[in-house]
């Protein structure tokens, strides 16, 4: 089903366990993608000719698809992105611009992603608005008392992960958008990771904006999605000007369309975006498949070890991702990860985009292996037992 | 022994391995046998970033010729600092500087090299053609 888990490297099986960089592709979105480029590439929206009409049709279907799948009230709130990149970027600039000024603070806290964090500085620092963080705990959970102390009537947003893309812990998000709603606070979530593992209603999330990619989520690559909440995309001002965004255009003055058109300037992702439709069917089949059998058995082995560190531990098992991101006493990431990867298994070493979080903890780098509802036991078994040699190799 | 002779040597010592396991076992027994880094250069200066392993690496020129002394807090990252150690420390500055360091290509060590974010190495290489043409 997925081409890509077949292969071979260094004549070993591949054991792909960097998921929550990326996902592979399955046949069916390669297909799609194939397809779109063959069979009715096209502009979307404006031509009235055959291969026009057939890419705007592909390309609403996967805008269906995904309010479907996150449970979104109406279609008008996906707006289609490079990435979950784009998506905060458009919200930290088109939100911050209409809402954010000298004095006001934004929220995020110490387990986000380089994107859910550059952004909102950079804003910070257009707008004179001030930068908050929220604490994690020794054990990689969010500090909710803190976070609460942090709102303030200053606080125009709170943007957090649903789940971090090192510790794997799953975010109360109900209850930070409850606490952040009684204060009146919109906040968005970052759902690159919480997106494969957890499954996401925004309805139920009641979260303002809800931000991921595709292809962590086996749709093709440079595909993103921002779910907003209609008031908001209503009230926001354009990101980026060009075609399609457009009601009238004249030299006086240009009007906009409406919400999703307004922030999609420009030619689409048109080849891509149609995957997203076969992605999400994989994805609703294959949900939760081995998730907690690998988790219970990889943080069995992860904890029992004491040349092992293991950082996100949880409480409960269900609030864990199988991410799981390691120190080993006395032997590097990057060596590890060498070895492991001559060993068929690809695995992630270094600061994993989150150098905050790394500094909370004093590290420099950790090894992290992620995986992905395609992933079998047994992978897990024999990424434990390499990971095992590797150690002796280096110790 | 000249600089080409130097990285034959090199070679042909990999070329005893077929496996990728045994050239890292090879490169762990360098890494650990590396000189010890002078503690007193083990500043931010001399510090090579990486997002992986981090690099340090000093030099002095002495008879008109460039020394080296490196460290690594990663060990497979350490042998081969201890290969380019071995094969450029002691040429002179003119020959550093032209040379392209592409031997490191013979062993299979490129990805090692390759142009991501991954290691200090390749900073690390830069740094000493850096200083060779500066040496000059």
């Amino acid at each position: 089903m997925f081409p890509a888990l077949g292969e071979k490297v260094y004549g070993k099986p591949l054991v792909y366990l960097d998921n929550a960089a990326t996902s592979q592709r399955p046949e069916a979105v390669i297909r799609k993608w194939e397809d779109m480029a063959c069979r009715c590439n096209a502009n979307i929206y404006r031509a009235v000719h055959h291969f026009a009409t057939q890419a705007t049709f592909e390309f609403e279907a996967a805008r269906e698809a995904v309010r479907d799948f996150i449970g979104a009230a109406d279609k008008s709130e996906i707006v289609f992105t490079s990435g979950t990149t784009a998506s905060i970027n458009l919200v930290a600039y088109s939100f911050g611009e209409r809402f954010v000024g000298d004095g006001d603070e934004i929220v995020v806290t110490e387990a986000e992603h380089h994107s859910n964090l550059v952004p909102w500085q950079l804003l910070c620092g257009r707008k004179k608005a001030v930068l908050k963080v929220a604490k994690v705990t020794e054990d990689g959970y969010l500090d909710l008392e803190q976070l609460a102390g942090l709102l303030s009537p200053r606080t125009k947003i709170v943007s957090v992960a649903q789940v971090s893309n090192v510790l794997g812990i799953i975010n109360p998000i109900k209850e930070i958008v409850s606490i952040c709603h009684s204060k009146g606070i919109p906040v968005l979530v970052d759902g690159a990771q919480g997106i494969v593992h957890c499954t996401v209603d925004v309805k139920d999330l009641d979260c303002d904006f809800y931000a991921f990619s595709g292809h962590k989520i086996y749709a093709a690559t440079g595909t993103g999605v921002l779910y907003a909440k209609k008031k908001w995309l209503d009230e926001m001002p354009p990101f980026m000007g060009g075609g399609e965004m457009i009601e009238s255009v004249s030299f006086e003055g240009t009007t906009f369309a409406k919400a999703p058109h307004k922030f999609e300037a420009g030619t689409q992702n048109i080849s891509a975006v149609p995957t997203m439709v076969p992605a999400l069917e994989t994805a609703k089949m294959l949900r939760g498949a081995e998730d907690s059998a690998i988790c219970e058995y990889m943080l069995d082995s992860l904890t029992s070890d004491p040349r092992i560190t293991l950082y996100g531990v949880p409480r409960r098992t269900s609030d864990k991702m199988p991410v799981f991101s390691f120190a080993v006493k006395g032997a590097h990431h990057e060596d590890l990860a060498l070895i492991l990867d001559k060993m068929g298994i690809a695995v992630r070493s270094g600061q994993m985009c989150a150098e905050p979080l790394m500094r909370r903890f004093g590290l420099t780098g950790l090894l992290r292996a992620s995986f992905a509802p395609y992933n079998t036991l047994d992978e897990a078994k024999y990424f434990i037992t390499s990971l095992d040699k590797a150690i002796k190799m280096l110790i | 022994m000249t600089l080409q002779e130097a990285k034959e040597k090199v070679i042909e010592e990999f070329s005893m391995y077929d496996e990728w396991l045994d050239k890292y076992e090879y490169l762990i027994g360098l890494g650990k046998e590396l000189e010890a880094y002078p503690e007193e250069e083990r500043t931010e200066e001399h510090l090579i970033k990486g997002c992986q392993s981090r690099v340090w690496l000093c030099s002095e020129k002495r008879d008109g010729k460039l020394f080296f002394k490196a460290d690594s807090d990663a060990i497979i990252t350490k042998g081969i600092i201890s290969l380019l150690v071995g094969v450029y420390s002691g040429r002179t500055p003119e020959e550093i500087a032209e040379d392209d360091f592409s031997f490191l290509d013979n062993i299979g060590l490129k990805e090692n090299l390759s142009p991501t974010r991954a290691g200090g190495l390749v900073s690390m290489i830069e740094t000493m053609k850096k200083t060779a043409q500066e040496a000059i």
